[in-house]
């Protein structure tokens, strides 16, 4: 089964419900997408089995020598990729989607494609948790877009069986659409503040919208403040509540220093038996 | 005019509440939240649009059945796998190339612009506000960053207010470059806790990058000493200015709940070391602190007309 666990608003517990609940399984791959800002491997604290696999996208190379500066590949370009400048075309790398359009619309041979490195992905496995095999993103600095990197990293499982989970990146926007694209079952990890609920439901709308069961987890639960709000709009939207992790602030300490305590994994263990439920009943 | 944009890499630091808190004490800003995929400032600023403006950007392919052979050249030639002969199988790979519809020949695929959400004029009790909402899966988010920072400047420029306050994105991925680029200053938001610190140092990577001006603030400084005080000696190392250190406290998580900012909630130890914050900043930035006289008679001035 493929778990992807999102939320929205960033720092809501993303990276530790997904090493709580890979911390308790018996056979598990744990992909840290958030490939921004991954995080995983500051808990797991792996041994690399690589030096790490580098990814790259093809963009255009222009031989000067022989375009004519006719017009047609940045006519061809929605992005605004590449501009007519001194009489040839000139490419801005970051602006490109690498389509292919320009190599196509040529009409004089003088685009080519390169490779241009955007990112790594490692493999390791962790002393601390021998039965996860796990596997990292990393996004080159300055790179504006994650989404090839992410897709690149899932294509690597792809052929896997077995229970994979992805902890994905914040926010609503492509790359975690790309991130939670696919998946069997998606966890949204939300906390009990207007902010939380806001962008739980702008979540929720993604996976309605891209078709994936989704179930909520609600984390620094309060019975007092917050919880309520968050129920009552799961209710409406037929989306079930996993799960309650309490606000708890030894385990924000713990978590701080770079540890998952075991406090929680009972909470653990009742979401992977709701999770179990709903694979064996083909979701 | 001076762009302060609060940012962090890490989601969670409290970049919302920490921008409230700035805006509640600068007497002349204009506020803008550029997390355009989640929004949140609007929630603790009492927010009421003014005006609603939809936002344009990229293309989608419209394909005329009437024309279509479905010869499949569509298919060939898409690098995204969103198009099957003809049809969009999957409208979310679609990035709006095009390259379906200037090589099909039949000409049967236009392309045509797309709705990727709106922006927002809202009066809040913290000032003027604008934000936005990005439309549903789509591309462009560093797009609609870029037009609600120019929004902003626009009125900080009319208004003549020396200071825009931005709420950043988190990351350090297209939106986060788009919020960041040329701005005056930028407040990193970082908490003691190991990922917040690894978020961080990628982010002083990007911001040494674009060559823009950087300065910290930890956030629940109190929660784990051992990592502050080793932020404090990284940043040291780096000669990176730290501008305040706020504690943990849950004022931050009731003030949210009330939808109020945090020095409204009676914590004199977070009052304390916010006032402080926003003195370091608007002395970095050359700002007033607090309303020059002038500024105030001409803002009354202005109610009377």
């Amino acid at each position: 089964m493929l778990i992807s666990i999102a939320s929205g608003k960033g720092g809501t517990g993303k990276t530790t419900l997904a090493l709580l609940l890979a911390s308790i399984h018996s056979d598990i791959t744990l992909i840290d997408c958030d490939v921004e800002e991954p995080n995983c491997h500051l808990f797991l604290k792996p041994e690399w089995q690589d030096q790490g696999q580098e990814v790259a996208v093809m963009i255009p190379q222009i031989n000067i020598e022989l375009c004519n500066g006719c017009e047609t590949c940045s006519t061809v370009c929605l992005f605004n990729a590449i501009a007519i400048s001194g009489g040839a075309a000139l490419l801005f790398n970051e602006l490109c989607h690498s389509c292919g359009g320009c190599i196509l619309a040529c009409q004089q041979g003088a685009i080519t494609e390169d490779k241009k490195l955007i990112g790594t992905i490692t493999t390791g496995t962790s002393p601390i948790f021998p039965a996860i095999q796990f596997l990292s993103g990393s996004l080159d600095i300055g790179t504006p877009s994650a989404v090839p990197l992410i897709k690149a990293i899932k294509e690597k499982v792809s052929h896997l069986a077995g229970d994979i989970l992805l902890d994905c990146p914040p926010g609503t926007s492509c790359s975690m659409v790309t991130a939670i694209k696919d998946s069997d079952f998606c966890i949204l990890v939300t906390e009990p503040t207007p902010f939380g609920k806001h962008d739980l439901e702008l979540a929720m709308n993604i996976t309605h919208l891209l078709n994936i069961p989704t179930g909520v987890v609600i984390n620094k639960s309060d019975e007092n403040i917050g919880d309520e709000s968050i129920e009552s709009l799961c209710h409406i939207r037929q989306i079930p509540v996993l799960a309650k992790i309490p606000h708890s602030f030894s385990f924000a300490k713990e978590y701080a220093a770079g540890f998952i305590p075991d406090e929680f994994q009972a909470v653990a263990a009742t979401i992977w038996s709701q999770l179990n439920a709903k694979g064996s009943e083909g979701i | 005019m001076k762009e302060l944009v609060i940012v962090s890499g890490k989601g969670g630091t409290g970049k919302t509440s920490i921008s409230a808190a700035l805006a509640f004490l600068s007497p002349q800003k204009v506020l803008i939240d550029c997390d355009v995929d989640a929004a949140n400032l609007h929630l603790v600023s009492g927010a009421i649009i003014r005006e609603t403006h939809e936002f344009k950007a990229g293309f989608e392919p419209n394909v005329d059945e009437n024309k279509c052979t479905s010869c499949g050249q569509c298919t060939d030639l898409c690098r995204f796998g969103a198009i099957t002969a003809g049809v969009i199988t999957t409208p979310f790979n679609c990035e709006g190339c095009g390259v379906c519809a200037f090589n099909c020949p039949e000409h049967a695929i236009s392309m045509l612009e797309k709705q990727a959400g709106h922006w927002f004029l809202a009066d809040t009790h913290l000032g003027q506000l604008i934000y936005a909402e990005l439309g549903l899966s789509v591309e462009n988010s560093g797009k609609l960053v870029s037009k609600v920072r120019q929004e902003g400047k626009k009125i900080a420029k009319a208004k003549k207010f020396p200071l825009m306050i931005t709420d950043g994105p988190p990351g350090i991925g297209c939106p986060a470059i788009a919020a960041l680029s040329g701005a005056s200053l930028a407040l990193a938001v970082v908490e003691p806790s190991l990922s917040s610190i690894h978020d961080l140092k990628r982010l002083v990577d990007l911001v040494a990058h674009f060559k823009i001006p950087l300065a910290v603030c930890i956030n629940k400084s109190t929660l784990h000493r051992e990592n502050t005080r080793e932020i404090i000696a990284w940043c040291h190392s780096k000669a990176i200015p730290i501008m305040g250190q706020l504690p943990y406290s849950d004022a931050f998580r009731i003030a949210v709940q009330s939808g109020k900012t945090v020095l409204e909630m009676e914590d004199a130890a977070v009052i304390e070391e916010m006032t402080k914050l926003w003195h370091n900043l608007a002395k970095r930035l050359e700002v007033s602190i607090t309303e020059s006289n002038i500024g105030f008679f001409r803002r009354k001035l202005h109610i009377f007309q």
